[in-house]
């Protein structure tokens, strides 16, 4: 029998049909993402004919008329938004029932359990590195969840058609904090929204920080959770949010070379303390200065030895002042 | 030769007094920051960066009054050197300090109405007074309203530049503040120049 091809050349064109395969593969992959997630946009246009903007209409099988009201704004859901949130891929109805179908919507839908993160992302091996089971336990013991219990839910802070996650991208970090700050101040700057869970007066966030130095600085550069939520080793953003006693008020807690910044903020970014140029929490510096967390190992060693020979040399020629002095 | 000059006007001794307390308490609290540890605080975090940002505005306008007094009085006649020759003169007073003094020789360059400072004093007074506090100032200031930084520098944010400067400086006037304040010790006695900051008159040497 005739072969086409010596055993060598098959060896040879073996690596390459392997990367053309895995090549085809993974265009295809995306090609399929993309092509589900298109087809799920055009599904889903049947929702966002009315939910996508503020008004809606329908027939009036009884006066026969087309009647025009005003949509919801909770239920508003803005198209761009939605498709680059991390659910931007999924139909309407992966997560809301399908009896929404049907207009106007039956009542009892509206008493319906909303899905919490965990219900879908929980036990899910392709989420593991988010370890969503010890954020809901983080969650469970803020103060948040146990101040409100079951009226406090994930989608207060994360609304699920519009966000992204933000504190794994390379972004840059003040982007990343007025991206962060901005969902606590969804509540915390608004008093309607603050009170639909408590009676009390919203506090003013000004005023009560009114101790901190440099406010606008620290506002602009540090999110919230930094000083508010428990800093966790295992986990990357904590969600174990603190009540307003336990809240860090210490400068050096950031202000030092065991800044916390770096278990928090910039956790992600670095796993290094000492950078190669010498300098403590090196990566802070990349967007930002922290006195006394950005201290440099070499120039304190200098100023050190520099130190130490001044007095030395002080010293000295004092020791001989004396010991030469007029008798 | 012994008796006494009056070298020191009122304003001038003012002048010093409150640039002196200030800059120990810029080298304290500067210090403290730069080396902040929560387990052994030196001075608690935000009472030193307040004394530090407070002590850092009376030191420009204390500035100020330093360059304008020598501006209008005979004093910044003092702080003109002549360049010619002053390396050898600076090398002369060096010797004396390092050599002579234990030698109880006669000071080269003995204290004058007309020459208050000797060639090395000269040297480290115009460094430091049109030189590095100028630089700590700008310095200082730049990092009180960080945000107006805008310029980056060597791939790194000025902001991280404007410290480094700051701190080195601030280094090195620690440094001429502790050899300044055992060079007083130098005098006529152990505390002649110290009276002299109060007094006005400098005592001479035997």
């Amino acid at each position: 029998m005739t072969l086409f091809f010596s055993k060598n050349s098959l060896k040879a064109s073996l690596p390459i049909a392997v990367a053309i395969f895995l090549a085809f593969f993974v265009a295809t992959s995306l090609w399929a993402q993309s092509n589900k997630k298109a087809e799920n946009t055009k599904f889903n246009e049947k929702c966002l004919k009315c939910h996508g903007q503020s008004k809606y209409k329908y027939d009036n099988p009884q006066s026969h008329a087309v009647v025009t009201k005003r949509m919801y704004l909770e239920t508003i859901i803005n198209r761009n938004l939605f498709s680059n949130s991390n659910h931007g891929a999924f139909k309407c109805t992966d997560c809301h029932s399908e009896d929404y179908d049907t207009f106007p919507h039956p009542g009892r839908l509206r008493m319906d359990a909303k899905n919490a993160c965990i219900d879908c992302h929980g036990g899910d091996e392709a989420y593991a590195k988010f370890k969503f089971e010890q954020i809901e336990k983080e969650f469970q013991s803020s103060v948040h969840a146990t101040k409100h219990s079951e009226d406090f839910n994930c989608w207060m802070c994360h609304n699920p058609h519009f966000y992204k996650i933000k504190a794994r991208s390379n972004e840059k970090i003040t982007d990343i904090v007025a991206y962060d700050n901005a969902i606590c101040l969804n509540c915390h700057a608004d008093v309607t929204k603050y009170q639909m869970l408590t009676d009390k007066v919203n506090p003013n966030i000004l005023q009560k920080h009114e101790w901190l130095p440099n406010q606008a600085l620290h506002f602009k550069n540090v999110r919230c959770i930094e000083c508010h939520a428990r800093a966790n080793d295992s986990i990357l953003v904590a969600h174990n949010i603190q009540p307003k006693a336990k809240a860090v008020r210490r400068c050096v807690e950031c202000h030092s070379t065991n800044s916390i910044l770096m278990a928090t903020l910039y956790k992600y970014k670095v796993k290094e303390g000492r950078s190669k140029a010498g300098f403590y929490n090196g990566i802070i510096m990349n967007e930002g200065y922290v006195i006394g967390a950005n201290r440099n190992y070499y120039l304190g060693l200098i100023s050190l030895i520099m130190f130490a020979c001044v007095a030395a040399g002080i010293l000295i020629h004092a020791t001989l002042r004396i010991v030469k002095r007029k008798k | 030769m012994s008796g006494k000059l009056y070298l020191y006007p009122v304003w001038l001794r003012l002048w010093h007094a409150v640039n002196a307390l200030l800059i120990l308490l810029l080298i304290a609290s500067g210090i403290s920051m730069q080396f902040s540890n929560p387990e052994h605080p030196f001075i608690r975090f935000d009472v030193a960066v307040t004394i530090h940002n407070l002590s850092g505005m009376i030191l420009t306008l204390n500035y100020l009054v330093f360059l304008v007094g020598n501006f209008i009085t005979p004093n910044g006649l003092y702080y003109k050197a002549t360049v010619k020759g002053l390396s050898q003169r600076i090398m002369k007073q060096f010797v004396y300090y390092t050599y002579g003094i234990f030698k109880h020789e006669k000071a080269p360059f003995p204290v004058t109405k007309e020459s208050k400072f000797n060639p090395l004093q000269q040297f480290t007074y115009i460094m430091a007074m049109y030189v590095l506090v100028p630089i700590v100032l700008l310095t200082g200031w730049a990092l009180l309203y960080p945000e107006l930084i805008l310029t980056k520098f060597m791939g790194g944010s000025g902001l991280r530049v404007n410290d480094f400067i700051h701190v080195i400086i601030g280094f090195f006037l620690s440094f001429f503040m502790f050899v300044h304040i055992y060079f007083c010790t130098i005098g006529a006695t152990f505390i002649s120049n110290f009276k002299s900051m109060v007094t006005g008159y400098h005592e001479q040497h035997d």
